[in-house]
């Protein structure tokens, strides 16, 4: 069954109107990890704010289901109450708000009907497994966290929520080599075959340590060429002009 | 989290049947004073403050800042009802309406779980004062406005309108001249109050004013948490309360002074809190300000003797169709004193919150020091905040921190935490409280709730 199928979608910052995605294909099936790559200003962050539904951009065309339904006038709550989630590039920093807490009134907006404790414990388990300091749970939201605690804490984030659907915004952005084998070997724990991944990133780093089943390339608005694992190593070797340029030569 | 004492909006917004002794007649001239003054049996100095009070009022001129008061028609307000009540020191003696009132209010129960002594006033009268035992037999005194009069002439002729005598301002003269009810609070030395005394005000009458003078006095190295709490039903006709509050704070004394305001939106809340600090002495204040329709406050700390400290925590909320004019004023006038203040607004739905700061160091008032921070959220597009923070340092050798801030509540902050599944306004009302969190955390905790969940309700509504 097919999770998310995005159809010829046109997408342009509600601000000015500029077009910055322009007729992107995407189907994700239900057990996949996708990975997109392409260069800076390719598109790919608008392409996960858009599945996710923040209002800062409008679809102009095409279609965006989520489990055979029309998504693409649900708002960011709708769609992560459908099991949607996001991981941010640049996770915000909000005072006042404590990651526990926070995670807690998600997670029972949700509909979760779990004692407090109970999920209180289990946000440690988490926490702890990815080696983020249990004090940042009850300092305010990222603020003061370093990037590598930033993207911990959104990974903690994506594995209490437990998502159908995650899509994750340059989560190797910004980590050393340890963070960032830690992070992908939550993503692999969080991989199963009831659900799927989003990986877009701008290096191929990250996929040493994770398979993905799919990777395509994100060139000026769409995808311009997909294909296996092997993809990856491609762009790494030639770089996205070798690409591109192979592309334009065809 | 502890049982919920206090309610929400609409649970303050409900009227009792209560029946009264006596109404003055609308507006304020000698004859209503001349009268108020003969049924409370005052001594006849107080008669003349009155009148003095008066007079100033006669000559003085709109304060020419802060709210407009043109829909203010002071010919059409009762200044003194007398409800048919006793003052007890039992809640059982209280008249049944009255009681009901208090306890819908949690009133009763909060002073059996958490206070020290509790002051209740229903419109111009105390209905109901007590103190535990323990501390009268302390000798602190915690009693009605009227009462004190005639028991501590000396004291109060000695403090009363003295921090603000009536020609300050206009309010204060009107204040000084029809005042009513309030508490008389005097700690003795050393000593120190473990639990707070709460004042509660509560208005019934439309068109009506309230008027009651709190008077504080902290001797030197006593200790003393005071809350106050107000509210009324919401009317069609404008309600009107010029409250005053004096707090002496003695050598090395230390009160800190909380308060949630939540009157009507129909209400003029204009009041005037100071306290003059001597040396040593610490006085704190902290405001939640949320109802009425229009405020002017601006809590006030003279710091008069060597190392005295004050410290501003303030919420103001500006909700639709509210103007809030709140700020804190500061006076440096001894050497080694220190203030801090942090007061943030919050404006939503066309709301206006507009701070108004003074901070002054006088040149007696070397190696002072002190922070201010004022902070502004405003929810939406409609919504209005301004910040007017005015400081003057006349000597060298003094340390001021200063920082302003206006802000919009972010679109990039909603949606991250609506992508974790919390609703538009589920996550607005987390940013606002976490926003005002480093004061809501300074009061009682059965207010910081209440606080949260006017917050929830506005934000819900704002969104619709």
């Amino acid at each position: 069954m097919n999770l998310l199928e995005v159809k010829n979608l046109h997408v342009v910052l509600a601000e000015d109107n500029e077009e910055i995605l322009k007729g992107l294909n995407l189907t994700i099936g239900k057990g996949e990890l996708h990975a997109i790559m392409g260069p800076n200003g390719s598109g790919k962050s608008t392409l996960a704010n858009v599945l996710m539904g923040n209002p800062k951009y409008k679809i102009t065309g095409g279609t965006l289901k989520f489990m055979n339904k029309d998504i693409s006038r649900l708002t960011a709550d709708e769609r992560a109450r459908m099991g949607m989630f996001m991981s941010f590039q640049h996770p915000q920093e909000i005072p006042g708000i404590r990651l526990r807490s926070f995670l807690i009134s998600a997670s029972q907006s949700a509909g979760s009907r779990d004692p407090l404790l109970k999920m209180s414990k289990e946000i440690d388990k988490l926490s702890l497994e990815l080696g983020l300091e249990s004090e940042l749970l009850d300092r305010h939201l990222n603020l003061g966290f370093s990037g590598g605690e930033k993207k911990k804490s959104e990974i903690v984030q994506m594995n209490f929520l437990k998502p159908r659907f995650a899509v994750l915004d340059e989560i190797d952005s910004g980590l050393d080599v340890d963070a960032l084998k830690s992070i992908a070997l939550s993503i692999n724990g969080f991989r199963n075959p009831e659900n799927s991944v989003l990986l877009i990133t701008h290096y191929q780093r990250l996929l040493e340590y994770i398979e993905p089943d799919y990777v395509h390339v994100l060139i000026d608005g769409s995808i311009a060429v997909s294909g296996g694992k092997e993809l990856a190593r491609e762009v790494e070797g030639n770089g996205y002009e070798g690409i591109f340029g192979s592309l334009k030569g065809a | 989290m502890r049982e919920e004492v206090f309610l929400d909006n609409t649970k303050f917004d409900f009227l009792s049947d209560t029946k009264y002794r006596f109404m003055s007649q609308r507006g304020f001239g000698e004859s209503q004073i001349i009268d108020m003054s003969k049924r409370k049996s005052e001594p006849e100095w107080m008669l003349q403050k009155r009148l003095e009070s008066l007079k100033a009022f006669n000559v003085s001129n709109k304060p020419g800042f802060g709210v407009s008061t043109e829909s203010l028609d002071l010919s059409r307000i009762i200044s003194y009802l007398d409800p048919d009540s006793d003052k007890h020191r039992s809640w059982d003696d209280v008249p049944q309406e009255i009681r009901e009132t208090f306890e819908k209010l949690g009133i009763p129960e909060a002073e059996r779980k958490s206070l020290a002594g509790v002051g209740a006033q229903f419109d111009s009268e105390i209905v109901y004062q007590n103190i535990r035992k323990e501390l009268e037999e302390l000798g602190v005194v915690f009693l009605d406005m009227e009462t004190a009069v005639r028991k501590y002439p000396e004291l109060v002729k000695r403090f009363f309108m003295k921090a603000v005598p009536p020609t300050d301002h206009r309010f204060a003269a009107l204040h000084g001249a029809v005042w009513s009810g309030g508490s008389f609070v005097y700690i003795p030395k050393g000593v120190k109050v473990p639990l707070p005394l709460q004042a509660y005000f509560r208005m019934n009458v439309e068109s009506s004013g309230q008027f009651e003078h709190t008077l504080i006095i902290a001797d030197e190295g006593s200790d003393l948490q005071f809350i106050e709490g107000c509210s009324a039903p919401r009317f069609n006709d404008l309600n009107l309360h010029v409250g005053m509050v004096e707090i002496f704070v003695l050598k090395d004394a230390k009160v800190r002074y909380s308060t949630i305001q939540n009157w009507s939106k129909n209400t003029y809340n204009l009041n005037t809190k100071r306290a003059i600090v001597e040396e040593g002495g610490t006085i704190e204040w902290i405001s939640g300000s949320l109802g009425s329709m229009k405020t002017m406050l601006y809590p006030t700390s003279v710091l008069k003797g060597r190392g005295a400290r004050a410290e501003h925590l303030g919420i103001t909320y500006a909700g639709p169709g509210q103007h809030m004019d709140t700020g804190s004023k500061v006076l440096h006038l001894a050497p080694d004193t220190s203030s801090l203040v942090d007061v943030r607004s919050i404006s939503a739905g066309g709301g206006w919150a507009f701070y108004r700061g003074f901070l002054d160091i006088s040149p007696r008032a070397m190696n002072s020091r002190s922070s201010v921070q004022c902070t502004a959220l405003m929810i939406d597009n409609e919504s209005r905040a301004d910040t007017v923070p005015i400081i003057q340092v006349m000597n060298d050798a003094a340390e001021v921190g200063h920082e302003a801030r206006i802000g919009r509540l972010g679109e990039d902050e909603t949606f991250y935490l609506m992508s974790r599944g919390l609703s538009e306004s589920e996550a607005k009302a987390m940013i606002v409280r976490g926003f005002m969190e480093p004061v809501s955390r300074q009061l009682p905790v059965e207010y910081a709730v209440e606080l949260n969940r006017l917050i929830d309700m506005e934000m819900e509504s704002s969104i619709g």
